[in-house]
């Protein structure tokens, strides 16, 4: 029974050196994701079929306001959402080849932080206050990886050299590094393992400005150093258009639209997309007009019989109240759901 | 026609602390006219929020004289700053805790109004209740309903009619939208302006969102370490930043333009610790143009350009050269 289990460790432990042997262009597939949160009271249905791929090397930004469902589809990959009350209740979602859902929980402590890391939010929370910050990052390095106490550490000074702190800094502990360089830290424990996929949910929200802008820059020479794909979860559009290759925007629990940069910002499709851009004030011109979006987004404890853009949406039809669209296809990559497009001459006002 | 609504001379705010004195606010002095707003921008820490509260006395100013239409209300008591405080409100930034959870949206609104007794007839309140709700856009069915089972948006619009209950002239916004999600962001700043032009109001536009207040204010001031770095129109300053940090911080907006490709200036290092400061100019450790000067002496608001005040010696004419050929 021993032998058994250790060999299966072997095989685990020789799949997930560095690279996990698998040679696939999607590092990460996501196939008709459907999450809910089920409590006493009601439930409520955050992940309504999300399908995503993530390319080697790709950096995809996943726009969306609060309560889109941006966090729990991410926490999900990591198989991190709290159940109860949490529910997958269908889905598949395959990370380097191998399905996630199907995995022990010995083989999932392995793939997270070793394949897949994640950067949180709020770097004040998301570091242990009582140990030193060096001991934090070769605490992660050390259990993926069969090296020596002493070793682990001088690889942690290593990783905080490369975002940018001073190796004498790794026995200090974190409240005694501000914001940002929390922030640095908890990427260095993200980097340490050499990811192949990064998740870094709102990874500058909390951080000033000129902070950011430092923090950003970092992060796009360490994806090129590291060739990590990453997905990159935020509100602000001005940073995926900095940091991103690829952008899926969620609208209440579906991704609405996805495509190439480029495509989304400059083709725009999906009249939620487009909501959101009229929404923003714009720097490069100050007396463009706001329009925001109508009303507040859908009561997620709710199921929708339509789509479910319909009670805010300028372009609305009766068709839109009858069944979700289906996605439609404007290029390789490009895609939106919204019934407008079945009427062959509709268009958005933006882009065209 | 000029005409000016508050006026602020060298404000000053230090706290104590066990370490020697926190300069939080350190010598702040500008002026508003009637019916606009005035955008104070800058990182955590750099005194703006203290700034908006001790220009309402809710911290009381170390030093430095307020002057509200022509009357000097920096030594006025309490009582009669109470009073005072009629024609100036504040909008806070958090709708999820300046909102008594245990208060129905009619009460909240209520209670300026109550506390002020400006009205003593019950179903006058009511009606003015009514007509605060339909101004800031909240339904009336909302009524009776807890802070608890709003969103954000429609928090931050109890506490906008909360502001507005008693009829005010003047408003600090401190920082009312960074709550809220973009597509609500957008609309309660087109409801704050609209409320502007319906009530000739003016505002301190307090914030750390660029766009924004590119957007709302008038007139920008850059706040670094709790003194004005910088100041002028806003549109001056967004073509013609002159103070490197104003620079840097203009920079650092990410765009989403993505054909419009910027280049990023940035900045080394973090704020420093706003305990016993140097005479020295507060950025020069982070500056990229810091000559010998910047570390003798920290240099005072002088006007460049008409309208247009920097705190810098400009030692390189370099990135004066942005400001339409430099300085004489």
């Amino acid at each position: 029974m021993r032998l058994l289990e250790r060999c299966a460790n072997d095989a685990i432990s020789t799949n997930s050196e560095r690279n996990t042997g698998f040679e696939g262009e999607n590092v990460l597939e996501v196939k008709d994701l459907r999450i809910r949160y089920e409590t006493e009271d009601a439930v409520v249905y955050a992940v309504n079929g999300v399908n995503l791929t993530l390319k080697r090397q790709c950096t995809l930004g996943l726009v969306g306001e609060t309560g889109a469902g941006k966090t729990t589809t991410v926490l999900s990959l990591l198989r991190l959402v709290p159940s109860p009350p949490g529910v997958i209740a269908s889905g598949e979602i395959i990370v380097n080849g191998r399905n996630v859902m199907q995995m022990s929980s010995r083989e999932l402590q392995q793939m997270r932080g070793n394949e897949i890391a994640m950067i949180f939010q709020d770097p004040m929370t998301s570091l242990n206050p009582v140990m030193r910050v060096g001991d934090q990052i070769a605490e992660s390095i050390r259990k993926h990886e069969k090296v020596s106490k002493k070793e682990s550490l001088e690889r942690a000074k290593e990783t905080l050299l490369k975002v940018g702190i001073t190796a004498d800094r790794a026995n200090d502990y974190p409240h005694q590094f501000s914001g940002g360089m929390k922030q640095r830290v908890v990427i260095a424990i993200a980097l340490a393992c050499n990811p192949t996929i990064l998740i870094a949910d709102e990874p500058t929200t909390a951080l000033d400005v000129t902070i950011q802008a430092q923090v950003l820059e970092m992060m796009k020479a360490l994806k090129d150093e590291y060739k990590t794909a990453t997905i990159m979860i935020t509100h602000d559009l001005g940073i995926v258009a900095e940091t991103c290759d690829e952008v899926a925007v969620m609208y209440a629990g579906r991704i609405v639209e996805r495509g190439t940069l480029r495509e989304v910002f400059k083709e725009t499709k999906h009249p939620y997309t487009e909501g959101l851009f009229n929404s923003l004030p714009d720097i490069n011109d100050r007396k463009s007009e706001l329009r925001p979006i109508k009303g507040q987004t859908p009561d997620p404890m709710k199921t929708y019989p339509g789509c479910v853009f319909v009670e805010r949406c300028p372009y609305a039809v009766d068709a839109c109240f009858e069944g979700y669209p289906d996605e439609v296809q404007f290029s390789d990559t490009h895609y939106a759901a919204c019934k407008g497009y079945n009427d062959k001459s509709f268009h958005i006002m933006r882009g065209g | 026609m000029c005409d000016v609504l508050l006026e602020v001379q060298d404000l000053k705010k230090f706290f104590k602390t066990s370490k020697g004195m926190l300069h939080a606010v350190d010598g702040v002095s500008f002026t508003i006219e009637r019916g606009k707003t005035l955008g104070i921008v800058g990182e955590s820490g750099c005194g703006k929020t203290t700034t908006g509260r001790a220009i309402l006395r809710l911290v009381e100013p170390t030093s430095g004289k307020i002057v509200f239409e022509g009357k000097d209300i920096s030594k006025l008591r309490k009582r009669e700053m109470r009073k005072q405080r009629q024609n100036m409100q504040l909008i806070f930034q958090d709708p999820f805790s300046s909102l008594d959870p245990r208060k129905t949206v009619s009460q909240l609104i209520r209670e300026p109004i109550v506390v002020n007794k400006l009205i003593r007839d019950k179903r006058l309140i009511e009606a003015r209740v009514k007509e605060l709700m339909e101004l800031v856009g909240m339904a009336e069915r909302f009524y009776n309903s807890y802070p608890h089972e709003l969103d954000g948006g429609r928090r931050q619009r109890i506490g906008i009619a909360r502001a507005l209950a008693i009829n005010p002239k003047f408003i600090v916004c401190d920082e009312p939208v960074s709550a809220l999600d973009v597509s609500i962001q957008a609309q309660i700043l087109n409801l704050l302006k609209e409320l502007q032009h319906k009530l000739k109001l003016t505002y301190i536009f307090i914030t750390h969102d660029l766009s924004v207040v590119n957007y709302f204010a008038d007139e920008i001031a850059v706040m670094y370490l709790g003194k004005l770095v910088e100041k002028a129109p806003t549109e001056e300053i967004f073509a013609h930043p002159i103070h490197p940090y104003t620079q840097a911080l203009l920079s650092a907006i990410p765009n989403t333009d993505i054909d419009i490709k910027m280049e990023r200036i940035l900045i080394k290092g973090e704020v420093s610790s706003p305990v016993n400061l140097p005479d020295a100019c507060r950025f020069a450790k982070r500056c990229n143009y810091t000559s010998e000067i910047c570390e003798k002496k920290d240099p005072e608001l002088r006007e460049i350009f008409p309208q247009h005040f920097v705190a810098c010696y400009c030692p390189h004419n370099h990135y004066c050269k942005n400001a339409d050929g430099g300085i004489k």
